[in-house]
């Protein structure tokens, strides 16, 4: 057994039964976990159970769907009916959703079986999962001293270190792409409102968005196409048709025109990060793109632009974790001010403090206007920007992250220098684009390295394409890190 | 509707009233405003929920189109400018009957804009600018139960559909406050998108007044009432307060910006909070919604379908049927009653008479029974046979009513129940004659006084008639009979 692709093919030839898929998952999370913290929970039982369940149904001939049996995970801010949602947060420590998210639902309706839920930045604030105020850190498989980057760290070092399993993500700024770069993973921010948002605990509406973190961009069209389109239930979701993004990968690269934004190899960008991404870019060349050099100007106010909007928006969807209606709950409270005060005082961590006090300083009366309204006006320009690049070329091909994974403990106590890790990813989340993240070399020190695609709205599949184009091309995506739940070979 | 003259506490002072209304609306529209749960009063509590409206992490709001539709053409009613682009905006409080800590509501770009509302006051015809009419969510409800501690939440009312309609301070007296909110209430009537229920909360009024010196055109610093919830707490408690803020400048003092709660009871107003309280809620456009344009068509096509409003059937009452405007209005104010007449007056082209009928007769047993007429149980068509019959002289209007009485709530023919009652009038020639020769020759000194031209001799002889015949006897027949005897012109 080895990636998702091959597992697909033996439950669908009925080679391999789906108790034996979720048995497998569970034995290599069970494997992996000690060392990585990467799952706050696994569902052994009821994937079980429901295995069971397909497994019945298959043998007496009924169509379950084109997943049957294919193992998944959540990352812990999305809603299932099983076990709890927590964001990694204190404030959700016992939460059980009533509901499952469309996500999962369409997974489930696919035959995809839930296996665990994974480790995250709290709320998803964070870029190194070291805000997990439930698990504690995860660690990155290559590195166990070093980060998984984050906030969808827990899915990022499963997506390294397992396989055969879909691991769904959400990004805000960079949440699936950046530890999809820290670990060698394939990682998948679609379009915003490509997929539903409907049971995704909110940090920043209008830029959260679903993914997936796979082991190379098959994987993720694989997953993408069942996960996309309208959901009555999500007004941000798109009526558009989804194409089969498992037949839009293939064509390669040549005749794409890829621009190489000069903005995003900033000052004090990692230079074996700048070498190594450089040196994939040549291949697209080799591989007959056109590559030039194109400019979007507003690069520079993307970061700052980013944590307002986001932290405003923060501050108004965590509001109603308020200690009255569920989650945590300060004890014996003097009065209502002090049951809100003390349940979020106690129930939140102090980067989500932060945020929401920085997210109520901005959209405060007197400082709206100079601080969240011109974030949008910024926003706008961002968008511009890539609108008038998309005219002149099909892709923007960039580094995910300036830098490499970083050891645990580095950055976590300033918080500007951990903010400074997003600044090549929130703009797609600004501007709406996909954006993908796969390996494109390693480090001296063996640290995976990054390169990122950006493709014009619901172009999801172009950018897929090109991340298999390279894939195809090149091994990185199927070198193995030392901690991994298979004995030697690739990945997949 | 028109006012009746009450106290007007400014009168006899040099001090004018500035009145504005904010009034509240709950849409009867199936469900909620942003998901698909139950819209209804009086279910058991919380049963009437779901993720959405109790706001569970990761839910998210989807609006409801029936209750854009009922806003438009409330302003188009109103008429109001409908906005072609409009959104909803995020209105940020902590309270626990808010269960995301922010309500949605529309801030800075309305459904609708401007309008006004005609009124009668006395004789004239005033108007009532209007500044806005927007859509929001309402909250729940907060239950406090006698001499307990606890508070309890119930969310059935979370998410109803609320249309918030804010008029300009063009309100001079706590009666013309009173007459707009009873105006505004019968075109909410006319066009059915509310049940104006203010006993059930599904129209509320907040209201905001100032007094100035008589002919000042300047604002002073107001005072806000805030949820007062029928015609006489409106009128009590801007009274009330009208007074208290005369009676402050006429010592001196100075008006403070201050929310107030008028109780009922002990009539009297008490500070909520004052202006250094002021919530900053921190609006912003909410994320999860995109953008509503409205097409220009679909509003014509509403245009077209509004049904005829108050005001305009009270003009033409009075116009095509020659009514007074007290009978118009008693007839408009009750859509269900001044229905029923149109239908009466479709086939009897006495409107007057049937004006009568329907006010007094229907009107009362209505009123009394506390039904609309349509549950009474007589059908316009049996009416008019009824004031038909007293018309041929088939029934004397005084027993007239028996009849009416007895023909509610079955199918009965008129002419069978005055046949049942033994009401049937005598018409017949020979009979009559004979009673009134036997009246005559039993009362020769009235007959005597009658041709000496005394009035009330003549009405003493007509009777004698009708208790000889038990009342049965055609009036208007007699009085000919007697006419003739006695003498032309005598009954003057």
């Amino acid at each position: 057994m080895t990636g998702l692709l091959e597992l697909r093919d033996a439950l669908k030839s009925r080679k391999l039964k789906a108790v034996e898929s979720v048995g497998e998952a569970i034995r290599q999370i069970k494997q992996v976990d000690p060392s990585l913290h990467a799952v706050s929970q696994t569902f052994e039982e009821e994937a079980t159970r429901k295995a069971e369940e397909i497994d019945r149904r298959l043998a007496k001939g009924e169509e379950v769907g084109p997943l049957a049996g294919v193992p998944f995970t959540a990352k812990d801010n999305i809603c299932t009916c099983w076990g709890t949602t927590t964001a990694a947060s204190r404030i959700l420590q016992s939460y059980r959703a009533p509901y499952d998210a469309t996500v999962v639902s369409r997974l489930n309706d696919a035959g995809a079986i839930c296996v665990a839920k994974t480790n995250m930045d709290e709320f998803g604030m964070g870029s190194s999962t070291e805000n997990s105020a439930l698990v504690g850190p995860t660690r990155n498989p290559w590195k166990t001293t070093h980060v998984p980057g984050g906030s969808s760290g827990g899915a990022a070092a499963l997506a390294a270190s397992t396989r055969g399993m879909i691991h769904l993500g959400s990004d805000t700024g960079g949440s699936i792409r950046q530890p999809a770069a820290y670990c060698a993973a394939t990682g998948m921010k679609p379009s915003y409102g490509r997929v539903s948002r409907f049971g995704l605990l909110a940090f920043a509406s209008s830029l959260d968005q679903i993914g997936v973190l796979q082991a190379n961009a098959a994987e993720c069209a694989l997953a993408l196409e069942v996960i996309s389109g309208r959901d009555d239930m999500d007004s941000t979701s798109v009526d558009r048709p989804v194409p089969s993004y498992t037949n839009e990968i293939e064509g390669g690269a040549r005749g794409l025109k890829i621009g190489v934004p000069k903005e995003y190899f900033p000052e004090g960008i990692d230079p074996e990060v700048s070498e190594n991404v450089k040196r994939g870019i040549e291949t697209y060349r080799k591989l007959g793109a056109e590559v030039k050099e194109v400019s979007l100007p507003h690069t520079l106010y993307a970061n700052p632009t980013y944590v307002l909007i986001s932290a405003a928006e923060a501050s108004s969807n965590l509001a109603r974790y308020d200690g009255a209606h569920y989650g945590y709950r300060a004890s014996s409270p003097e009065d209502l001010f002090d049951l809100y005060s003390r349940s979020r005082v106690e129930g939140f961590g102090p980067e989500v403090k932060r945020r929401i006090m920085v997210g109520t300083f901005v959209l405060s009366a007197g400082y709206y206007d100079a601080f969240y309204h011109k974030a949008c006006k910024v926003r706008k320009l961002i968008r511009e920007d890539f609108e008038a690049v998309f005219r002149e070329v099909d892709v923007v091909i960039c580094p995910t992250s300036p830098v490499p994974a970083f050891p645990i403990g580095e950055k976590i106590d300033d918080p500007l220098k951990l903010y400074a890790v997003d600044i090549l990813t929130v703009t797609a989340n600004l501007a709406s684009v996909p954006g993908v993240s796969f390996p494109c070399g390693f480090t001296r020190g063996g640290l995976p390295i990054g390169l990122q695609i950006y493709g014009r709205p619901f172009e999801d599949g172009t950018i897929l394409r090109l991340a298999k184009a390279f894939q195809d091309e090149t091994s990185y995506h199927l070198r193995a890190p030392p901690l991994k739940a298979w004995g030697d070979g690739a990945r997949a | 509707m028109a006012i009746q003259k009450k106290i007007d506490p400014t009168a006899g002072t040099p001090h004018e009233a500035v009145i504005g209304l904010e009034v509240h609306v709950q849409l009867k529209t199936k469900s909620k405003m942003f998901c698909g749960c139950e819209n209804r009063f009086g279910a058991g509590p919380n049963s009437l929920t779901c993720p959405v409206c109790l706001g569970q992490p990761g839910s998210l709001p989807a609006i409801n189109r029936a209750a854009v539709e009922s806003t438009v053409r409330v302003g188009l009613a109103c008429g109001s400018e409908i906005a072609r682009f409009t959104k909803f905006d995020r209105k940020n409080y902590y309270y626990p009957d808010l269960p995301k800590n922010y309500q949605i509501s529309q801030y800075d770009l309305p459904l609708c804009k401007g309008g006004a509302i005609q009124v009668y006051g006395g004789e004239e015809k005033w108007v009532v600018g209007l500044t806005r009419i927007h859509l929001e969510e309402d909250a729940g409800k907060n239950i406090h139960a006698e001499g307990r501690p606890e508070t309890w939440v119930d969310l059935n009312r979370a998410g109803v559909p609320l249309l918030e309609i804010v008029s300009q301070p063009d309100l001079r007296a706590p009666e013309e406050a009173g007459a707009y909110l009873k105006m505004l209430r019968l075109i909410m009537l006319y066009l059915g998108v509310s049940d104006c229920n203010m006993e059930e909360g599904s129209l509320r009024c907040d209201c905001n007044v100032s007094i100035r010196p008589k002919g000042s055109s300047r604002l002073e610093t107001r005072t806000e009432i805030k949820n007062l919830n029928s015609f006489t707490n409106v009128e009590n408690a801007l009274t009330h307060e009208i007074r208290r803020q005369m009676k402050l400048k006429d010592s001196g003092g100075e008006v403070i910006q201050q929310t107030l709660l008028f109780d009922p009871i002990r009539g009297e107003t008490r500070v909520l909070r004052g202006k250094e309280e002021a919530h900053d809620y921190r609006y912003f456009p909410e994320p999860d919604l995109a953008p509503l344009f409205l097409d220009g068509s679909w509003i014509e096509g509403l245009r077209a379908s509004l049904p005829e409003l108050p005001m305009a059937r009270l003009e033409r009452f009075q116009k095509s049927f020659g009514l007074s405007r007290y009978h118009a209005e008693v007839l408009v104010r009750d859509m269900d009653m001044a229905n029923f007449f149109e239908e009466c007056v479709k086939t009897y082209s006495k409107p007057q008479e049937v004006a009568n009928w329907v006010i007094n007769v229907v009107g009362e047993e209505v009123n009394a029974r506390h039904v609309s007429v349509g549950e009474i149980g007589i059908t316009p068509g049996r009416l008019v046979d009824l004031v038909k019959a007293i018309e041929g002289g088939k029934v004397s209007k005084q027993k007239a009513k028996d009849v009416f009485k007895a023909m509610l709530g079955n199918e009965r023919g008129v002419v069978d129940v005055i046949q049942a009652l033994g009401l049937g009038q005598i018409s017949d020639d020979s009979f009559l004659r004979e009673a009134v020769k036997e009246v005559l020759e039993a009362h020769p000194e009235a007959a005597e006084d009658v041709r000496n031209g005394k009035k009330n001799s003549f009405n003493f002889l007509m009777g004698q008639v009708m208790k000889r015949t038990k009342g049965k006897a055609n009036p208007g027949m007699v009085n000919k009979m007697l006419e003739e005897v006695l003498g032309r012109g005598t009954t003057g």
